[in-house]
């Protein structure tokens, strides 16, 4: 019931020895998720927490302990290097979580992704992860108030998401995959990407889709919806009432000063597409409920 | 990061980018030395320093008009320089309360015979830098984007290729250019090039860049901009960082890993995620109220972050009422709460405060916020809360 990650998943931790790194793989085995290895480079040999073992490379994790999908946490002047590190041992999922990448790196991995015939989808970075709920939770969300279910959710904040979840959740309708693609302006998978993952799964059955201010992913997405998706989609964009050129937080999140990437425009994309809009954060869910049933 | 024209055109020399002689003043004495390396027989221009366009048609506070200023000699130099020190300049950009101009910049004037607009900036959606150019610089390039598309050149460069020769040759044909200063050109746009990647910019603009009556190329203006998550590599752009330029709020947000945004409103709201942040701006809007500034307290929202942005806040003195909107996910709800009581009791808060906490252990949360002796309003939705605080800042108002 799943796109990406489920029951299978083998996962490899990325900076598993730091505070960061610790603190959310604690979370993500109480969750259920198999963690198979970590990686800090030098740690090699040692046990994380006494159950898991370290290694020094992402290769060596592959090869030892068949990890088939990444999560990094470190630091964000190594991330793009252990996205690189991730990709070379041709791991087929990297989730980076990391905020504050530079965006040069990020165009450099980029390119290795899409110009080498490489076999990995990378999410992210500056995102809260995926989680295919009550088989695997990989990144920072709170487990616990996801169920699981038949709505896909993809979002590029995280906080949002939790609350469109928490919304799903509360009247009833679980989730199949939930992703975080992140808030910055370069990043591995995009809305368009996720949105026509979760339509062509044959387990969601509905797909929820959060925006914000800056760039043109919605409008990709949009515009892909309109030809291709049948199944209920609904949507909301963050940052109406930002004003222009000032980055909201999120690195991606800005309208430039020629007013190019506002939440007019987006929600506009939206309509046109037959996406059904919620106006306001606290109507996420009922946006979706208004056409699909469940 | 965005730095001060006198600052970028510094840089783009270093990369052997032609700028023309120039020198920066802060004080009337430094005013004095700058314009004695200034020919007296010729043109000098006066150009207030400060981070936003439109400097040259802009209006100081006093009537002054122009923060750009091109005059005959020194003594008419110096009174330009006079009038712009330490005056308010109002431009297109600055918003109605204008900019201090505390750095102006002195430099030799130029015999324009044509002016060009050349920039590189990241492109987000391809993730790679381009080249853009035109015959039509001086202006507003947006300007140019909308009206004549086809004068606008787009040149994209791979970052892993790099800039090449063929390249720059591309854009010095496009742009009319012919014998040396094809090659002079060419320098150029290699300079501009390595300055943005070797930097970390998002942009760097030069408009205009003209040739002069001997048919050299120069840059006369600059503007560059950096990548803020990319500073930490690079300390003495860091170094370039003017305070002054930046609100004192925000600055002060920044040392507490606070990302904080002052507008012009009066609803202050404070909010875990910036995506949240921004859908709760929106909703503040929506109910007629005017939100006073972004503030995204991260996941964590401790104690002394949420004492230090309750500061901050306050600090504003537009704030007529805060809402505080958190969604408790693996920082449950409870903990939050306490957070937010402990700091409501240790900063002296005089306007209505309207909590809404959702998610885990919400209940327990909403409990010690109504017993908490705190005076503020719980609230059961982030609708209700956006009514909430609309209403009681009107009220008061």
């Amino acid at each position: 019931m799943s796109i990406l990650v489920n029951k299978d998943t083998r996962l490899v931790v990325q900076g598993i020895t730091g505070k960061t790194g610790t603190f959310h793989t604690q979370q993500c085995v109480e969750y259920g998720t198999n963690v198979v290895a970590g990686v800090t480079p030098g740690k090699g040999g040692q046990m994380w927490e006494g159950k898991v073992p370290v290694c020094n490379t992402v290769a060596e994790a592959v090869k030892e302990y068949g990890a088939n999908a990444s999560v990094i946490y470190v630091p964000p002047a190594f991330a793009a290097d252990s996205i690189l590190e991730a990709i070379e041992a041709e791991i087929p999922l990297v989730i980076c979580i990391t905020e504050g990448v530079p965006v040069r790196d990020m165009a450099e991995v980029r390119r290795r992704l899409y110009f080498h015939n490489t076999k990995t989808r990378l999410i992210g970075p500056n995102c809260p992860g995926i989680i295919t709920p009550g088989e695997c939770k990989i990144g920072i969300m709170p487990g616990y108030i996801h169920k699981p279910g038949r709505v896909g959710v993809v979002s590029r904040s995280g906080t949002l998401t939790y609350e469109a979840v928490w919304q799903l959740t509360q009247r009833g309708h679980g989730q199949s995959t939930c992703i975080g693609i992140g808030g910055d302006p370069i990043n591995g998978t995009s809305q368009l990407d996720a949105v026509r993952m979760l339509n062509e799964d044959p387990d969601t059955d509905a797909i929820i889709m959060i925006g914000e201010i800056g760039g043109s992913a919605e409008e990709e997405a949009c515009a892909y919806i309109k030809e291709h998706v049948t199944k209920p989609v609904a949507g909301f964009i963050a940052g109406a009432s930002a004003p222009k050129g000032r980055t909201m937080g999120h690195a991606g999140a800005i309208v430039s000063a020629s007013g190019a990437g506002t939440a007019e425009a987006k929600f506009a994309a939206m309509e046109d597409a037959g996406v059904s809009i919620a106006r306001n954060p606290s109507e996420i869910a009922d946006a979706l409920l208004k056409i699909y049933k469940g | 990061m965005n730095i001060h024209e006198y600052q970028a055109k510094r840089l783009l020399q270093e990369y052997g980018v032609p700028v023309p002689r120039g020198y920066a003043a802060q004080t009337s004495l430094e005013v004095d030395t700058a314009i004695s390396h200034l020919s007296d027989d010729e043109m000098i221009v006066v150009k207030a320093q400060i981070h936003a366009g439109g400097r040259g048609k802009g209006t100081f506070t006093d009537g002054y008009k122009g923060g750009v200023k091109v005059v005959k000699g020194r003594e008419a130099a110096k009174e330009a320089a006079n009038h712009m020190l330490d005056n308010t300049l109002v431009t297109a950009q600055t918003g109605p309360e204008g900019r201090k101009v505390q750095t102006l910049y002195l430099t030799e004037g130029c015999d324009i015979e044509h002016e060009y607009y050349l920039a590189i900036v990241l492109d987000r959606e391809t993730a790679q830098s381009v080249i853009i150019a035109s015959t039509e610089g001086g202006m507003d390039i947006e300007e140019v984007a909308e009206k004549t598309p086809e004068k606008l050149i787009r040149v994209p460069v791979s970052p892993t290729m790099g800039l090449r020769h063929h390249q720059c040759r591309q854009v010095a044909f496009a742009l009319g250019f012919k014998g040396d200063q094809i090659k002079q050109f060419a320098r150029i746009l290699t300079g501009v090039y390595k300055m943005f990647w070797e930097k970390n910019a998002m942009l760097v603009e030069i408009n205009p860049l003209v040739t002069d009556k001997a048919g050299n190329l120069i840059a006369l203006d600059a503007k560059v901009s950096f990548d803020g998550n990319a500073i930490f590599q690079h300390p003495e752009i860091q170094q370039l960082r003017d305070l002054n330029e930046e609100d004192p709020k925000e600055i002060e947000a920044s040392k507490h890993n606070l990302a904080y945004i002052a507008l012009d409103g009066n609803i202050a709201c404070m909010v875990n995620g910036a995506g949240l942040a921004m859908a709760t701006m929106d909703i503040i809007q929506s109910f007629g109220g005017s939100p006073a500034n972004f503030l995204d307290v991260g996941g964590g929202a401790n104690e002394d972050q949420v004492t230090a942005a309750f500061k901050i806040i306050l600090s504003d003195p537009n704030v007529k009422g805060i809402l505080v909107n958190i969604f408790g996910g693996i920082m449950k709800c409870d903990v939050i709460a306490n957070g937010i009581v402990a700091a409501a009791k240790n900063v002296d808060i005089t306007v209505p405060l309207v909590v809404r906490l959702e998610g885990t252990n919400v209940e327990a949360g909403k409990k010690i916020l109504r017993e908490s002796g705190v005076a503020l309003t719980p609230a059961d939705s982030l609708v209700q809360a956006a009514e909430i605080i609309v209403e009681q800042v009107k009220a008061n108002s």
